[in-house]
């Protein structure tokens, strides 16, 4: 992957009023990478993205893209963005393969060419039997699926994806999922915001956390991890009661902590990293027939938590509640 | 050549989705119409076939007018509302492309609703005599004049309704201060000079001379005006809409 930054935004603000929605921010993103931007409903996603697309106007700082001043110079950098919404945003009255067609001639694409990539996208994105079905007939994957089609039909350099899989059924986003990493590899660079925690761990490569206006985290997914991990932990799964073990455990292995879970299992939290085998074997000589034993890593999920103070599974229902809304 | 594909684009797109709809279609023949017989049923001493030649140029200015600030009003704050109209925002081409292409298509559906009312009394009268080439002029510059004042509606309007009731806000009190029906000369003086504040009185003016030759003003000067009109209210669309649309 090229280590070349695409994207550069520099103490970026935006003020409505007195309300700082965001507030002096500043990331950048590697050529062909995938990265997230995560954060609660009012954290300042959408008024990035928006600041970076050219929807709103940054009232301070600068947004490069691809060497081109995206503030000053607005419809230059759109024409190497592709633009996916959070609501899909096409033509109700209009058929699939005419909304293609129709956002490929906005961007100047000539018919043979743009019909010809139409019936390439319909394909890829598994719509081709709906294609000449009105957009209005779509259920909301398919809607997803062809907005992002939308997004991409002039082969952008970058694309924004604002909650791409919010509120679509597994096996759609699933799908999606697949289609971003599949555009990853071709070389295109992502940028999206998410609130499926599991989903950015998943496809991004680097990710930013952003509450009330300001980036608190920005990394890949490992160095995020490590920042927040506080030791290592193996869980026990055995077919007897190891509680009356937990003691000996603990003295064996000199600056653990053994926690029982249930009769059945314990989890060793160690400052260090311990190998499994002297684990398995002491237990083997105890007499003790361990049937799981499982190195247990934190999740992206906990970083955020960690990090933002913000429960995970609130910040997604929270998120759905809206979507649902909509 | 790739902005040219983007305008047809969308002029196209708009004439399909909002313009060929059969509602709009009928409402381009029976408004016209009904108007028509409406005045021919209320003149004195019955229906007279030579009145209709009188009415020609109101009822035509009338037709573009509520044909296109309507019209272009309510497409746009629709797309606004359904986040289509950000599509044409995100793409690369200027916005004054956009908006030429959105205000093209209401012109040319204004132009329609204008010639039905000519088709009509076609049939009746005899229009020999007529300066096909100033009507032209004229009802264009009625069209430009008057999609722009619905652009100006546009940007300010959140939802449909507002955009409706803005319009009339707008176009009644246009109906009886521009000389459509009622000469300005019998205005009451007060209103006189808020008549003359009003793109259509001069739209009407040039009608009135191009097709009964009865015009009050130069049809020169009548054209020139309207070209001002054009000019200052698409400036303060476009300031608008940077103030308005782009946050």
């Amino acid at each position: 992957m090229s280590t070349r930054d695409i994207v550069t935004v520099t103490n970026l603000s935006k003020r409505y009023g007195d309300f700082m929605a965001v507030n002096d921010i500043s990331f950048s993103i590697s050529c062909g990478e995938i990265f997230g931007f995560l954060g609660p409903n009012g954290a300042g996603k959408t008024t990035t993205i928006n600041m970076m697309i050219g929807l709103a106007r940054p009232s301070g700082g600068s947004v490069e893209i691809d060497g081109i001043d995206a503030v000053n110079n607005v419809k230059k950098a759109q024409s190497i963005m592709g633009i996916v919404p959070d609501e899909s945003n096409l033509y109700d009255e209009m058929d699939g393969f005419d909304n293609l067609c129709f956002c490929g001639s906005l961007y100047g694409m000539r018919k043979a060419e743009r019909e010809q990539r139409a019936e390439a996208l319909l394909a890829q994105f598994d719509l081709t039997k709906v294609g000449k079905r009105p957009f209005k007939a779509y259920s909301k994957g398919m809607r997803r699926k062809l907005t992002i089609a939308a997004g991409i039909i002039h082969r952008p350099d970058i694309l924004f994806l604002d909650e791409p899989t919010t509120g679509i059924d597994v096996e759609s986003a699933r799908q999606i999922r697949h289609l971003l990493l599949e555009l990853k590899q071709s070389g295109t660079t992502i940028f999206i915001t998410t609130h499926y925690i599991e989903d950015a761990e998943r496809i991004c490569d680097r990710i930013a956390f952003i509450v009330g206006g300001n980036i608190v985290a920005n990394g890949t997914v490992s160095e995020l991890m490590k920042s927040v991990s506080h030791g290592y932990a193996i869980r026990l799964t055995a077919d007897q009661n190891l509680e009356p073990f937990a003691d000996d455990l603990q003295q064996y292995f000199d600056g653990c902590t053994v926690k029982v879970n249930t009769n059945h299992e314990v989890t060793l939290l160690c400052e260090e990293r311990i190998p499994l085998s002297p684990v398995l074997q002491y237990l083997d000589r105890k007499g003790i027939s361990v049937f799981e034993a499982k190195e247990i890593r934190p999740t992206l999920e906990d970083v955020f938590v960690k990090i933002t103070g913000i429960e995970a599974e609130k910040l997604k229902k929270e998120k759905e509640k809206g979507g649902m809304a909509k | 050549m790739k902005t040219w594909i983007a305008f047809l684009n969308i002029l196209k797109k708009d004439i399909q989705n909002y313009y060929l709809k059969p509602p709009n279609i009928s409402w381009g023949i029976i408004f016209p119409l009904s108007w028509t017989l409406m005045q021919l049923i209320r003149s004195s001493g019955g229906i007279n076939m030579s009145d209709i030649r009188t009415l020609l140029p109101g009822l035509m200015a009338m037709s573009v007018l509520f044909g296109t600030t309507s019209m272009l009003a309510v497409t746009i704050t629709f797309e606004r509302k359904g986040r289509s109209f950000d599509r044409l925002l995100l793409a690369p081409i200027s916005l004054n492309t956009m908006v030429t292409a959105k205000l093209s298509g209401a012109i040319l559906f204004g132009l329609f609703n204008a010639f039905v009312p000519v088709l009509f009394a076609s049939f009746f009268i005899d229009l020999a005599g007529t300066n096909w080439g100033a009507v032209l002029l004229a009802v264009f510059l009625i069209a430009v004049t008057s999609t722009l004042l619905g652009l100006i509606i546009a940007v300010s309007a959140k939802e449909v309704f507002e955009a409706q009731t803005f319009s009339n806000f707008f176009r009644f009190p246009m109906l009886f201060l521009c000389g459509l029906f009622l000469p300005i000369s019998s205005l009451p003086i007060f209103l006189r000079p808020i008549s003359y504040l009003l793109p259509l009185t001069y739209g009407t003016d040039l009608l009135g001379e191009a097709i009964l030759g009865a015009g009050t003003l130069p049809p020169v000067l009548c054209a020139l005006i309207l070209l001002v009109f054009a000019t200052v209210l698409f400036t303060l669309c476009q300031y608008n809409i940077r103030r308005k649309w782009i946050l």
